[in-house]
This record gives structure tokens, C-alpha cells and sequence, in this order.
């Protein structure tokens, strides 16, 4: 059994290591070398929302706010529901 | 200004019902409730937003406005406990899987653990992938014995969702659509140099990498995804994690 | 000039990596770069690929936004030794942090809270700022910060609240002219009085930024620190009396929010930069 394994092991080594390599030319040299740019998260400016101060006190309402999911969700058409918003009951 | 006062300030940022902490007043108004708003909106935007930032995918799935709200909620009960925000978040995947409005969207907290693993590859150390070439010289008969060590930004996620296929409909890696397959998929997130990659694994993929990832030979991770998947592939998931980048080095035990 | 920073005596930007392959592309009239230290504190990575990049060719500030130096709890020893380690990472032409508050009893609140000016609070913050100062093994600048409300038991001015600090602990002043500006109008006071007052020799940098224009709920206008517009003709004129007093000194034009394209940021800093030229031929005539 290990002798296999070895032979098997040996056999799809060498196999995996003539694959092509896929990932060397994936990406264009530019993004290669420094990305690609993600916002910061870390601020010293006042945020947006200062000036709907009026609006946290909902927010911090809890549950008593009734939002539905309104973004890609609705066009995925998943299998608890093709776009259904109303909550129906999940397979287990 | 004694540490009462500050707790005091501090406690109506993110809970209390917006009145002014006592001691503080203003040039124009003795209850200056709007200039404290000020610090209370910060707060509560500032955090959600961070959220935000981290999780594009999740955002685009329940929309901007239904994911303000779900993060806002998240961070008046889990606030970050460290200043360096490219951090927070964890607990978020776990908080949105009570989170009643979701309920429907089984997937959601899923695809948040996937952008939490590619926020993590984007910020882990730099280190040069190893190349199939460094291992071609090692001996066959050592083949069962080699112990390959994952790169700093990999990881290997398991879903019983097609956490990948969603993810790359949101993040414009693929065409948004129906999934006509709702089938489970594992993921490799990688980063080689300085793009993150998530790629969606084979059969057994998952067991293979994660049995690597925890110290085991060859030998071993064979077996156990062989012990998932009867197809399991050792050419094509070798091949597959090399090129992706998902290894750094490699010993032999013996 | 302030000897706590070594930054060039000329206008510099906030560095956003949205603007990186265009500041790449070509040479840029830029005196340095400033960063918020918090989002360089991953291991690796595209943030720390640019920064590098960067730093070859322009000076760099780092600034923090999250120390939380005015706080009356003891300062987080695990984010000053971050701190260290970037400081330590990237030898910074300077290194600057907030007259504020951020965290409480372990919880980071994500905004610069404003603190009374007492002799209490201003041994607390010379202590702090001691602390930093050894821990990192430089000088540091403090900052002016914006402010809404009015703390009841202030007894000390805030010009005289910074001037002492500065004094006791040898640290330099950042003077946001904005946030004189924003914190004069919202306090119903005289921003020029204000700069009268301050310690100008201790100045090692400017801040200049936007602010959004509201009113409370009296009708009075409150001014707030969004950094998501262009310097506002008011600043820009307080800037010029103070560059007339202080001469040449490295001013940086902060851009948070609604980030522009490079070039319109870039016209900020150029616009600074005239304000310098002309003091600097005044001084010199």
C-alpha cells in the first residue's frame, strides 16, 4: 500500500510539475507590482453622514426598522427563492 | 477631565438616546444636541463605513441601504476593540447569520467569511511563491514525506454554497446572472505577488490543502482527500495550488 | 523652524492610493506625502508595495489617527509599538498624532473627541505625549483639532493648552488652519485672535483641508471637518497671514472624502505652494 501511494505519488508529482503555468501571465505588470488600490479605512475627517444627524436615531432603533435586500440578490435567482424578498424557510 | 466624564462621553456615542453628556454645552445653545450628533454620527458612519469598505461583494448582494443598516447594527453591539480598522470585522460573518432580515439569503454570511479571507491575503506578508521547479529535484521515494508550507496570504475555505460563483457575480470577475447549479464550492484565496486571486477548488481540494495547511506530508493530505473525493485528482490539485501561488516553501520530515 | 520634523518646507498631499498610478506616471510638484498610520499596520501587501514605491522619491509623514493620546486611560501599549514598527519600517520625515481621544475602556470609537483643558487633562496629555516620544525614539507633532461643543470645566485656553505641552515635552505643533477656522466659527470667536495667541515658533507643519457648512439648532452655523471639498477662501486667507509671520514651513492639503482626480489635488498643493513663494519673497524684501 505505501509502495503504491510512493509509485502514485511519483507519478502525479512529475505530472503536476509539466502543467503550464497558468498564473505567471494572469495579471498585467503594472497590478503585478502594486495592486490594486483599496480604501483606506482609518480617516481624521468627520465621516459622511455629519450632516444627517437626524436620521441616526433610527439606526439606533434596532429591529424596529423593516428593510429587504434590495441589491444582486434579487437578480441571482437562488434556490430560497428567485428574487422572492418575503423570508421563506431555508432547506436544512 | 476625570475618567467618569470621558465614560460618560463615550457612553452616548453609541448607545443613549442622543442627549448632550452632561458638563458640555455650546456658544449658541446650553443643549446643544445637533453639535453632538456631530460625534455620534462619526462614530456610528465611520465604523459602518469601515464595514462597508471591507465587504464590496456583500454590500452589492443586499444593497447599499439594507447593508448601512445591518453594519450599523453590528457595531453598536461589536465596536472594534483596536484602532487599526483593516482589522474589523471579525464576528460580523457570525452576527449576520442571527441577523433576522437576512434570514433568506443562507449564502450572505459565507460570502462575507470569503472577503474577510481576501481582506486578510491583501494585508498578509509578502513572500515569493514557491515555484514547481524547487520541488522537481526531490527524490520520489521522498515524494510522501514532503511537507509543503502554505504562502502567508493563503487560505482554503469550505461552503455548501457556491460561495465563489456569487462572489465573482459581485465583484465584476463574472456576468451576474441565475446559478443554474446551487452547488456547494471550497475556495483557495492567494495572493502571489500583489493581486488577490480566489479560486474555486476541485473535488477533495479542500481536504488536500487543509490537511497541507496543518503540517501534514503528502502522503497524509493524499489520503485525506482521496478519504473525501474517490475522484480526487493529485495531478491537477498539485498543478492547480502550485500555479495559484498557494505555497511558500517546503521541508522534508525525514 | 521646529526641529521635531524634517519635512521639506513645502506643500504636500494626503496620499490615497486611488491616486497612486497617476502620481507613478510622472514627476509631481509634490514636497511629500502624509499617510494615516492605521492603514499601513497589515504585514504586507499592495498598501505597503506603494508606500515604498513612494517614499523612494518624495518625503513621507506619517499620521496617526487612532493613539487616542488624549484619553485619561493609560495609552495602548500594543499600537505604539505598531506605531514604532512603521516608524521604524519607513524613518518618516515626521511623525504626527491628535489633541484628541478615540478610545475608551477598549473600544476604538473611529473619531477625534474633543477633550476639556485643565491643568488635569493637560498633565495627562504631556505624560502621554512624553511616553510616545521616548517609545518611538523621535519628536513628535501634535495637532489642533476641529471642536463643536464647549467643555463647561475649559479653564485654559487651547493656544495656551498646546503651548505648555509643547514646552514640557519638547514636541512640535501641527496648526490646522482649517480647524482654527472650523472651531472660531463654531465657537462664536476670532480665528485671527486665536492665531495671535498661538505658539508659532512650535509649528513644524500646516494642515489645510474642506469643511462642510451647516447650521445647529438655533440657526448658527456649524462648520464640520469633512475633508471633502476644496480649502475654503476664508482658510486660504488665514494661511497667508500665518505663512507671513511663520515664513516657508511644510504645509500639507488634506483630502478625505469625495475623493477628486489627482490633478485637482495636485492644484491644491500648487496653490499652497504660491502662498509659500510669495511670503517667502516678502520676508525676503
Amino acid at each position: 500500500m505505501i509502495k503504491t501511494t510512493a509509485v502514485v505519488l511519483a507519478a502525479s508529482v512529475a505530472a503536476a510539475l509539466t502543467f503550464p503555468n497558468a498564473s505567471a501571465s494572469a495579471a498585467d505588470a503594472k497590478e503585478k507590482c502594486y495592486g490594486v488600490a483599496l480604501k483606506g479605512q482609518n480617516d481624521c475627517a468627520a465621516g459622511p453622514g455629519t450632516t444627517c444627524a437626524a436620521t441616526s436615531k433610527v439606526d439606533y432603533q434596532g429591529n424596529s426598522w423593516k428593510l429587504v435586500p434590495k441589491g444582486t440578490c434579487t437578480t441571482m435567482n437562488t434556490p430560497f427563492g428567485p428574487g422572492s424578498l418575503a423570508p421563506i424557510k431555508r432547506p436544512a | 477631565m476625570s475618567t467618569a466624564t470621558q465614560s460618560r462621553f463615550a457612553g452616548a456615542l453609541l448607545g443613549g438616546d442622543g442627549a448632550v453628556p452632561r458638563g458640555l454645552t455650546s456658544s449658541t445653545s446650553a443643549t446643544p444636541t445637533r453639535r453632538f450628533a456631530i460625534y455620534r454620527n462619526n462614530v456610528l458612519f465611520g465604523l459602518s463605513g469601515a464595514l462597508t469598505a471591507r465587504y464590496p461583494a456583500a454590500e452589492k448582494v443586499v444593497g447599499a441601504e439594507f447593508f448601512g443598516a445591518m453594519a450599523r447594527e453590528f457595531v453598536v453591539g461589536h465596536p472594534p476593540t483596536s484602532p487599526v480598522l483593516l482589522d474589523y470585522g471579525a464576528g460580523f460573518a457570525e452576527f449576520v447569520e442571527t441577523f433576522e432580515a437576512a434570514s433568506e439569503l443562507a449564502y450572505l454570511p459565507d460570502l462575507i467569511r470569503l472577503e474577510d479571507l481576501r481582506t486578510r491575503a491583501y494585508h498578509a506578508a509578502d513572500a515569493s511563491p514557491l515555484e514547481p521547479r524547487q520541488i522537481a529535484a526531490v527524490p520520489p521515494e521522498k515524494l510522501s514525506e514532503l511537507v509543503l508550507v502554505l504562502h502567508p496570504a493563503a487560505a482554503i475555505m469550505r461552503s455548501p454554497h457556491p460561495v465563489v460563483t456569487i462572489w465573482a457575480m459581485n465583484s465584476g470577475e463574472a456576468e451576474l446572472g441565475p446559478i443554474e447549479n446551487w452547488a456547494e464550492e471550497d475556495a483557495l484565496v492567494v495572493r502571489p505577488q500583489q493581486l488577490v486571486h480566489v479560486h474555486r477548488l476541485p473535488p477533495g481540494g479542500a481536504a488536500f490543502l487543509e490537511a497541507l495547511a496543518s503540517g501534514s506530508p503528502l502522503g497524509v493530505a493524499l489520503e485525506a482527500a482521496t478519504a473525501q473525493a474517490a475522484s480526487f485528482d493529485l495531478s491537477a490539485n498539485l498543478a492547480g495550488a502550485l500555479n495559484a501561488g498557494a505555497f511558500a516553501s517546503f521541508d522534508l520530515t525525514s | 523652524m521646529n526641529k521635531a520634523t524634517r519635512l521639506p518646507l513645502h506643500a504636500g498631499v494626503g496620499f490615497k492610493p486611488e491616486h497612486f498610478a497617476a502620481i507613478d506616471a510622472a514627476p509631481q510638484p509634490i514636497g511629500f506625502f502624509e499617510i494615516h498610520a492605521e492603514n499601513y499596520m497589515g504585514a504586507g501587501g499592495p498598501p505597503h508595495a506603494k508606500l515604498k514605491r513612494l517614499h523612494e522619491d518624495y518625503a513621507l509623514s506619517i499620521h496617526g489617527v487612532g493613539l487616542s493620546i488624549g484619553s485619561m486611560q493609560a495609552l495602548d501599549r500594543d499600537h505604539l509599538a505598531r506605531l514604532k514598527s512603521l516608524c521604524d519600517r519607513y524613518e518618516p520625515e515626521s511623525f504626527s498624532e491628535h489633541l484628541a481621544w478615540s478610545s475608551h475602556d477598549n473600544v476604538f470609537l473611529n473619531d477625534l473627541l474633543p477633550l476639556p483643558y485643565t491643568e488635569a487633562t493637560l498633565a495627562r496629555v504631556v505624560q502621554h505625549v512624553d511616553q510616545v516620544q521616548s517609545s518611538l525614539g523621535r519628536r513628535m507633532l501634535l495637532e489642533t483639532p476641529s471642536t463643536y461643543l464647549i467643555f463647561e470645566e475649559s479653564t485654559i485656553a487651547e493656544a495656551d493648552f498646546l503651548r505648555e505641552i509643547a514646552r514640557r515635552t519638547g514636541c512640535g505643533l501641527l496648526l490646522d488652519v482649517n480647524n482654527v477656522f472650523v472651531s472660531a466659527t463654531n465657537h462664536r470667536l476670532d480665528a485671527r485672535d486665536y492665531l495671535a495667541s498661538f505658539p508659532l515658533d512650535c509649528v513644524g507643519e500646516i494642515h489645510l483641508s474642506g469643511h462642510a457648512v451647516t447650521t445647529d439648532e438655533t440657526g448658527a452655523t456649524l462648520l464640520i471637518d469633512a475633508h471633502d471639498s476644496p480649502v475654503a477662501d476664508p482658510v486660504w486667507a488665514l494661511y497667508e497671514k500665518v505663512v507671513e509671520r511663520l515664513g516657508r514651513v511644510a504645509t500639507l492639503v488634506e483630502w478625505d472624502n469625495d475623493l477628486p482626480d489627482w490633478p485637482v489635488l495636485r492644484r491644491e498643493a500648487e496653490a499652497a505652494e504660491v502662498v509659500l513663494d510669495r511670503a517667502a519673497r516678502k520676508a525676503a524684501a
